[in-house]
């Protein structure tokens, strides 16, 4: 091949000066593949084996095994963005219906492929909020629960946009609405509200939210997840205009917070929206076939005057959404979401039963997870758990926060014991 | 190579969706929460799981990954993914909640810290962050950062200077930051023009964005004097680590004066790109830039690893700490190559690109090239000749950019492809080539699909399985 080319060795062909080469050396020892693997299994075993009961917004349902076999066939595996869609049907087609099962379950008309994640969806959605409003506005409202990390990001996004970001005040677990009514002007572009909330309590006053929003021509943006959207009211008809959350409770379980973010919207904002959308067309043999669309909104063709900056996605985690959802079929989701509000109910009845626990702290409906009060130090009943082998949140001094699904419903016996001893 | 690609196909369309297979409606009724927190009904595909899985088989086998052959897309480097990347991903100890504390998830924390050290040596850089989940996130990072640097010192700059050849991603992230994006003209070489770079600094120059090897292939010869005229005018130096498989081992975007990077591990580090990501876009940063990293970093003390808070973080830019099956992969990546394989990728690679080049007919006006080059298709429609080669069992490269070439066709072979392939290649080329037009406007033929009507696609939308039953 050199000789093809016309050079001496491969050095030669790197128009480099020798200034810059870089002569040192990185210092990584090479290993074969069973001592790679050997080395990532021992490192790995060292995060211990504890059963969870975390949640507040990462969420772990059981994956069937046939997500894992099918999404993991090569040939989604490595391909990639379908820029040659004639040869991309299958994934372009898997997009599609999952876009067309998050429409079905939000309501709206148009769901996106994918934004990395639940934080990531939100800081779009506040610039897409700028984007569709006819006058400028510089305030984002969000509840004064959500955790630091999603507002960050959210600030993050907000900053190029020139928004603040400004809290409202909650009234035992959701949003206090009086408080709400108070904040916002004019001058707002979104407000953000999340069913289930953080703690897992059930918004009741929804369409109040989002016609407060509206009535200052702001955005209602929605946070949630596919399994509490099987059940929960369907966000069109409580006023969003978009929705996002963590897709990824489906089809991808626990991964130290890796996931994919849902991102639908109204279709009167469809040519503002961030992200890929696959659309349906024909082909020339008349037959309905898949592509990407509407590209000109994205950075390769519009560069500084994209809607968004995303390029490289989460397809591969939605293919998963979408098969776990397929497999569970509507009754197996509505199934799912219904299990997600009776544990929790007969977990938080057990748990109030111990003395120094009382839960729910909240006078609330739960989704997966609630609060407990407890009399001794929660850091400390929340570390002792951890010796016992159970991770749980401890909010504060006063607060735990326990996460119950059908992955670790079979271990609340354990927990209520292991808590009963530490209370 | 003769090259049918499944179809599984009806008079009207291929494989049926899911909802017109099996779907089911649910009425929401004795539910365990009132009738006015929940919604009526639930309509989802609800096939049985044999249905699921041949569903699935067939819309695999509807799909062209690098497991299917060639795929040198130029800029997206898509190298083989070695499986053992998905047998440690599985591990079950890597299924971890982010919430955890950090000292019961020691495992994870330790690759984390060794990887941030890695990438560190691999680019020349003190400090890595693992947070941005994909290049763009990476960038936008970077900028946040920059950002951050400059307001730290009492200034505010308003400008990213941007070579017209660079990525959509590096301007629509400036403009995310709220900067202004200065375009700036390439010389004829190519290359960056030294007299618009020194027109263009100034007071206001918060950073310049550049790709090295550029989007052509070539590499920035006057790197140093780049670097310097943009610290003079006290701006920073932004790596896109796009093309960093051109360099690995060879040069490192510190030792060429650059500030900030990012790395693209799915790129790079064969991380599967799975039809569209997750990928992972770690950011690396010199020492004066470490304090601004997000939040929490990762470091080893003195018997165990923790998370901490760099002083002047600039909060976070993933809900938790980005995709870690991902950087989890890129691990076994890096340690399986160590030291010398990593040189020898980056030699493959460019070895790759350079024969390939020599073995097809086609202009390519700039070079000398590296992992990739840009060839014209001339009088022919790049396009068209990209669906030609789709007939010859190969992926086609990106087409119509950069807009310097006409008709662009960037092709990035990588270091995976044996010589056999690369002619292989050559012969898709040579025979879109030599095709006549009404053979180049009627491709593909022996894809699943033919030739895909996008202006209709895009003109009436039809974006869902209702979409397509209200039209």
């Amino acid at each position: 091949m050199l000789d093809a080319i016309g050079a001496d060795d491969e050095t030669e062909l790197f128009d480099v000066p020798d200034s810059i080469r870089f002569e040192g050396a990185f210092g990584i020892d090479a290993k074969d593949e069973f001592e790679t693997a050997r080395e990532l299994e021992g490192v790995l075993s060292q995060n211990d084996e504890t059963t969870s009961f975390l949640g507040r917004g990462h969420y772990a349902h059981h994956v069937p095994a046939v997500v894992g076999e099918l999404s993991t066939r090569s040939e989604f595996l490595t391909s990639y963005t379908q820029y040659q869609p004639e040869v991309a049907q299958g994934f372009l087609q898997a997009l599609f219906e999952y876009q067309s099962m998050l429409v079905e379950l939000t309501g709206l008309e148009v769901a996106n492929s994918s934004m990395y994640d639940r934080a990531t969806a939100l800081g779009e959605a506040a610039t897409l909020a700028t984007r569709v409003r006819e006058t400028s506005g510089s305030r984002v409202l969000v509840p004064d629960l959500l955790r630091d990390g999603q507002r960050e990001v959210l600030e993050n996004y907000a900053i190029g946009a020139g928004l603040d970001v400004e809290t409202y005040p909650s009234d035992d677990g959701n949003a206090d609405l009086e408080a709400l009514a108070a904040a916002i002007d004019d001058d707002v572009v979104m407000v953000y509200a999340e069913n289930p909330t953080v703690r897992g309590t059930i918004e009741e006053r929804l369409t109040e939210i989002g016609n407060l929003a509206d009535g200052h021509d702001a955005l209602f943006c929605l946070g949630t997840d596919p399994v509490a959207l099987a059940l929960l009211e369907e966000p069109a008809s409580v006023g969003a205009d978009v929705v996002v959350g963590d897709a990824g409770a489906l089809g991808m379980g626990h991964a130290y917070g890796m996931s994919h973010g849902l991102f639908a919207t109204r279709e009167s904002f469809l040519r503002q929206v961030p992200g890929r959308l696959v659309g349906a067309g024909t082909d020339e043999s008349g037959r309905r076939a898949y592509t990407l669309t509407l590209q000109t909104r994205e950075q390769h063709i519009r560069q500084e005057r994209a809607t968004s900056n995303i390029c490289t996605n989460q397809a591969w985690v939605a293919l998963r959404t979408a098969i776990h959802a397929a497999w569970l079929g509507a009754d197996g989701l509505v199934e799912l979401a219904e299990q997600a509000v009776r544990a929790p109910k007969a977990l938080a009845a057990r748990v109030d039963d111990i003395d120094g626990v009382d839960a729910p702290v909240h006078d609330r409906h739960h989704f997966r997870e609630f609060l407990a009060r407890t009399d001794r130090s929660a850091t400390a009943i929340r570390e002792e758990l951890h010796d016992r082998g159970y991770a749980v949140h401890a909010l504060g001094e006063d607060y735990l926060q326990l996460c119950v699904t059908d992955v670790n419903e079979h271990a609340t016996d354990g927990l209520v014991n292991a808590l009963s001893e530490v209370a | 190579m003769r090259y049918d690609q499944a179809r599984w196909s009806e008079t009207d369309h291929y494989e049926p969706l899911l909802i017109e297979k099996r779907s089911e409606s649910v009425e929401i009724e004795d539910s365990p929460l009132p009738d006015d927190l929940t919604r009526e009904e639930l309509t989802m595909p609800s096939p049985a799981e044999p249905e699921l899985a041949r569903h699935y088989t067939h819309l695999s086998q509807e799909t062209y990954g690098v497991d299917s052959g060639p795929f040198p897309l130029g800029s997206c480097t898509m190298k083989y993914n070695p499986s053992l990347l998905e047998t440690v991903a599985a591990d079950e100890n890597a299924a971890i909640h982010p919430d955890r504390p950090e000292e019961s998830v020691q495992g994870t924390l330790e690759i984390m810290a060794t990887l941030q050290d890695w990438l560190g040596s691999i680019g020349g850089m003190d400090a890595v962050t693992l947070q941005p989940p994909a290049g763009a996130a990476g960038e936008y990072t970077g900028l946040l950062i920059t950002k951050a640097y400059h307001e730290s010192r009492g200034e505010d700059r308003s400008e990213v200077l941007i070579p017209d050849s660079a990525h959509g991603t590096n301007f629509a992230s400036a403009a995310m930051g709220g900067f202004d994006v200065v375009e700036l003209p390439s010389g004829e070489d190519g290359r960056v023009d030294l007299d618009a770079l020194t027109a263009a600094v100034g007071e206001e120059t918060a950073a310049l964005m550049l790709t090295n090897p550029n989007t052509l292939g070539l590499f920035e010869r006057d790197i140093s004097e780049i670097a310097e005229i943009v610290h003079d005018a006290g701006g920073l130096l932004y790596y896109d680590g796009a093309n960093l498989n051109a360099l690995l081992g060879q040069v490192r975007p510190g030792d060429m004066g650059f500030d900030i990077m990012h790395y693209n591990v799915h790129k790079t580090f064969a991380t599967p790109h799975g039809g569209g990501g997750p990928g992972a876009g770690p950011v690396g940063v010199t020492a004066d830039l470490a304090p601004f990293l997000p939040r929490p970093h990762v470091r080893a003390a003195e018997d165990k690893y923790e998370l901490y808070d760099p002083e002047h973080s600039i909060g976070k830019v993933h809900g938790y700490q980005g995709n870690w099956l991902v950087l989890l992969k890129a691990y076994a990546y890096i340690r399986r190559l160590g030291d010398a394989g990593l040189a020898e990728t980056s030699k493959a690679a460019v070895l790759n690109a350079n024969y390939l080049a020599e073995q097809i007919d086609f202009e390519i006006p700039y070079g000398p090239s590296h992992h990739e080059f840009v060839a014209s298709a001339g009088d022919r429609d790049a396009a068209n000749v990209a669906k030609q080669m789709l007939d010859h069992g190969v992926h086609p490269p990106t087409t119509k950019w950069p807009d310097l070439v006409d008709e662009a066709l960037m092709v990035e072979p990588t270091e995976a492809e044996s010589k056999e392939t690369l002619e292989l290649l050559a012969q898709a080329f040579d025979g879109a080539s030599d095709a006549d037009q009404e053979t180049l406007a009627s491709s593909p033929r022996r894809t699943t699909a033919r030739r895909i009507d996008q202006v209709e696609a895009a003109r009436s939308p039809r974006l869902s399985w209702r979409a397509l039953e209200d039209s």
